[in-house]
């Protein structure tokens, strides 16, 4: 009786472990199939093509041919320079309100802030890109061409306002929660050494949530140079190098997905498509290692093993 | 004939309905070490916050009464941060800021708008000094507070306080996490620092109490039942229930 339970226990043990590790395991392989593939798709530019890396990268002369014969020009310069610029923009406009809401939701008004501006946030962040990327094209885009007297409203400035505001909630909730990591005790010692509010929050509570608040403004800019549907709507889809925040033009993620049902399978241009998209995989990669990066240096300054 | 740092009249305080301290009222002399002895939530912490204000960061407290320090009521004559820098205070468990321990210690000088490095290194070794621990730390200034070991720790966060220049030094159980012989260590030290501080500690140890204060309260149920010299509190109670707390009776 006892040896047939314990017998029980243990397979159902072992079964449930085993199904644990496969899950793991298939979406380890997952990834590494998913690299793999890009890498595959990707590299027929450089391969196949002969386009130099240096082409691909520092030239914006954008003109593969859509046949498997090649010759054409795959200069992405244009669309990674539309990422960089959107994206950089959209991190300048979003962090000052997104560290400034963490910091009132959590140390100003901190109730207020677990009862409704958290779930506000959160909604936010569940809003869906299209939902964004429409307002931004019915309110942001006719305002900007109003009040700047542009002849369009579609611009850089628009898909970072766009981006800003849906990467906003990322980097207010994940700062929200380093700045509440933060031990008690710190803001105690503060106070007690006559710190005001602000001193405390600036000299004490900020530099200990330092890392955890850069994870996350990483967090938002790795969302920011994924988005394409959003940012495709407002920015106005020229295949031209901007000159100012007002121009036209397009990004990695918005070539990608305008082109990608267009392009003959085994031409040069789907494969210069492909290559932007190992880009953006490496892109990520970069951002993801960052991220644990800072993590970890939370970590042990937590711990205080270095300093 | 000692002076009067803390003149506490009929000082009462409410946590929400709860009556947390009961009309109490004493003086505490300068220069000297007083300590707050009684049983767990007896009030002996939450009286010892009412001296720098600390209570004014915890919700639904309420006080009604006078405490005057150096003659100026602390809660309608000065504003809390001003208080807080003429009343340090060291808790229960060590907490230094995630920093070095150079920075620790020049937290307080740099928010008073201490910029020069050089001023700055004299407070530093002065206050690491004072607080006995300069010799040990003095090759590890610029390595993270959070390393050292908690007798360490304290004693730092003690120098951080001295850093500010307070008047009196506020200790909430200062030892309670820490091993025989860092405790003596800052039980010398508080003994050292009474000739330009006055300091007032909480204990849970009543030999702690008997070794280094000079004056002691004892506490029951949020009421001061008995304070006095300390040599006579622990050889003469005079009430009852403080016979019974020092002879390990309760507690």
């Amino acid at each position: 009786m006892n040896t047939t339970t314990q017998k029980g226990m243990f397979g159902k043990e072992y079964a449930w472990r085993g199904i644990a590790v496969l899950c793991g395991l298939f979406v380890i392989a997952l990834t590494l199939v998913i690299g793999a593939f890009l890498i595959y798709k990707g590299s027929d530019t450089f391969l196949k093509f002969g386009h130099t890396l240096w082409e691909f990268l520092g030239s914006a002369k954008w003109h593969p041919v859509d046949s498997a014969e090649g010759g054409g020009a795959a200069g992405a310069l244009i669309f990674i320079t539309g990422s960089l610029v959107t994206c950089g923009l959209a991190l300048l406009i979003a962090t000052p309100f997104a560290l400034g809401s963490a910091i009132f939701m959590t140390e100003i008004s901190a109730r207020f802030g677990e009862k409704f501006y958290r779930p506000v946030v959160e909604i936010f962040a569940g809003i869906p890109s299209v939902v964004y990327g429409w307002v931004g094209l019915t309110v942001l885009v006719p305002f900007i061409r109003n009040v700047f007297d542009r002849q369009v409203g579609h611009s850089i400035l628009a898909a970072g306002i766009v981006l800003a505001v849906m990467i906003f909630p990322t980097i207010t909730s994940v700062s929200a929660d380093a700045i509440l990591a933060v031990p008690d005790a710190c803001r105690k010692a503060a106070y007690g050494l006559g710190s005001t509010r602000w001193q405390t929050i600036r000299h004490i509570v900020i530099p200990a949530a330092a890392p955890g608040i850069i994870s996350g403004i990483i967090l938002g800019l790795a969302r920011a140079f994924g988005e394409a549907l959003a940012v495709s709507m407002v920015i106005g889809q020229t295949t031209a190098l901007p000159k100012s925040i007002f121009s036209t033009t397009k990004t990695l993620t918005t070539e990608i997905a305008s082109q990608m049902g267009n392009a003959m399978e085994g031409g040069e241009l789907k494969s210069a498509l492909w290559s932007m998209a190992l880009l953006l995989f490496l892109v990520s990669l970069l951002f993801i290692t960052l991220i644990h990066y800072f993590t970890n240096k939370g970590k042990a300054k937590a711990e205080g093993g270095k300093a | 004939m000692l002076k009067t740092k803390f003149e506490i009249e009929h000082l009462n305080l409410h946590y929400g309905s709860f009556h947390a301290l009961k009309n109490i009222s004493m003086k505490i002399p300068a220069n000297e070490i007083t300590a707050f002895i009684g049983p767990s939530g007896c009030g002996k912490s939450t009286f010892l916050k009412t001296l720098n204000r600390m209570n004014d960061l915890e919700e639904n407290v309420t006080i009604d009464g006078t405490v005057r320090m150096d003659e100026k009521d602390i809660y309608s004559e000065m504003d809390a941060i001003t208080l807080r820098h003429d009343v340090g205070m060291v808790f229960q468990q060590p907490n230094p800021f995630p920093k070095s321990v150079y920075d620790n210690v020049a937290y307080g000088p740099r928010i008073f708008g201490i910029r020069k490095k050089s001023q700055l290194d004299e407070i530093v070794e002065r206050s690491l000094r004072q607080a006995a621990i300069w010799n040990e730390l003095k090759d590890r200034l610029k390595k993270s507070a959070l390393g050292l070991s908690g007798g360490q720790q304290q004693r730092l966060c003690i120098a951080r306080t001295l850093a500010i220049q307070p008047k009196v030094i506020l200790m909430d159980e200062p030892t309670s996490a820490l091993d025989p012989i860092s405790t003596s260590k800052i039980e010398d030290l508080a003994m050292e620092l009474k000739k330009d501080y006055t300091i007032i500690i909480v204990t849970h140890n009543m030999q702690q109490a008997a070794r280094i204060s000079d004056k002691t309260a004892f506490f029951l149920l949020g009421e001061a039942i008995e304070y006095g010299k300390t040599e006579d509190i622990f050889a003469r109670p005079q009430d009852k229930r403080t016979e019974n707390y020092i002879t390990g009776r309760f507690g």
